[in-house]
């Protein structure tokens, strides 16, 4: 019986460092980006599209990170849409992901054709990153620029 | 005094972001000429090629990572469309103070190493980089001369293909100057690509 229930708790413990350890990058389409945020249970979205090989994405990251906590409770959700190429997904986006510890909701957009998706995301969007995607109820704003978390945090009070 | 200072402070950063905003030229507009210092140290402009039929102006830099997938690509545009009148010119939009990798003396060194057939300048001010609106980085102008001046006839990427993994690209630069070579217009005169912002001066 001991034994046993040592079996289930060494399954348990490994069963919850998993779950906390491997932050999950989803792929996602635009479709379930839109779904995902007419669905979710937030009123307010931050929708950050970034790359693990783009320089001030990763500078600004923390700030999203930051506000992500700060203001959970004001019912705001932050989504950071990597648009690294999908064959980068395990060899660079997870484990940047996992080495940063990153608690948003991390995702990896899963679309082909840039003609069509960028100007889905916002028709005045030229394609560079970081671009950010403020949304609130019918409210959309997007802006084609780097933030300090001060301009963040404005951009965020002003929805 | 606090909220004159939050008002002051919003105010400043919206004047910040207005000022990023600056359009992109589109197929039709002019395109505007240039004197800018090559990695020789000469100055470089349209005259410099008296017998183009138009030009391959591209925003490119040292660092982006789409820039450096792309860097082989741009040689090869050169190398094949020089002779047929449309050579490239290649101008790093990048502030050297942002992005301490794309100073003039770096590009010198790449343009050295990588042996680019091409003038690549350097946009002191980011004067030109505003004038044609280029976003990010690779970022494509095709001109034709006419008889009305210089003519933007094409803005976007250079292929379908960042990655360079796909069998069959479209090679939309190349496109474009077939196109203008039989005089016709183009059929697709701009594209839209993810790439590198161009990199500026933090502001306040």
């Amino acid at each position: 019986m001991k034994i046993h229930a040592f079996k289930v708790s060494t399954f348990l413990f490994f069963a919850f460092s998993i779950t906390s350890f491997g932050q999950n990058v989803k792929l996602i389409n635009i479709d379930q980006l839109n779904e995902r945020i007419k669905n979710g249970k937030d009123s307010t979205y931050v929708v950050n599209f970034w790359a693990t090989w783009c320089a001030p994405c990763i500078k600004e990251l923390p700030h999203f990170e930051k506000l992500n906590a700060d203001f959970k409770k004001e019912k705001l959700a932050v989504l950071l849409v990597s648009v690294d190429f999908k064959s980068k997904l395990t060899s660079a986006v997870i484990p940047f992901v996992k080495r940063k510890n990153m608690k948003s909701e991390v995702f990896l957009l899963n679309e082909s054709n840039p003609q069509e998706y960028i100007d889905r995301i916002d028709k005045s969007w030229s394609g560079s990153i970081p671009a950010t995607l403020f949304i609130k109820e019918d409210k959309r704003k997007f802006i084609e620029s780097e933030f300090t978390y001060e301009q963040l945090l404005t951009e965020y009070k002003k929805l | 005094m606090k909220n004159f200072i939050t008002v002051v402070t919003v105010f400043l950063f919206n004047m910040l972001l207005s000022q990023a905003q600056t359009t992109t030229l589109k197929a039709g507009d002019t395109a505007p000429d240039f004197k800018l210092k090559n990695v020789d140290g000469k100055e470089v402009s349209f005259a410099s090629f008296p017998k183009a039929k138009g030009y391959i102006v591209v925003f490119t830099c040292n660092t982006c990572p789409y820039a450096v997938a792309y860097e082989q690509r741009i040689i090869e545009l050169d190398k094949k469309f020089k002779s047929q009148g449309y050579p490239v010119i290649a101008i790093n939009p990048n502030d050297p103070e942002a992005s301490k990798a794309d100073s003039y003396d770096k590009m010198q060194d790449l343009a050295k190493d990588k042996k680019y057939p091409f003038p690549y300048l350097f946009d002191a001010g980011q004067k030109v980089t505003d004038e044609y609106g280029a976003k990010h980085t690779p970022h494509l102008f095709i001109v034709s001369k006419t008889d009305k001046g210089n003519v933007v006839e094409y803005v976007g990427a250079i292929d379908n293909d960042p990655e360079g993994t796909k069998a069959e690209k479209t090679k939309y630069a190349e496109d474009v100057i077939a196109a203008l070579k039989s005089n016709q217009k183009p059929a697709i005169t701009q594209t839209k690509e993810i790439g590198c912002t161009v990199k500026r001066k933090a502001k306040a």
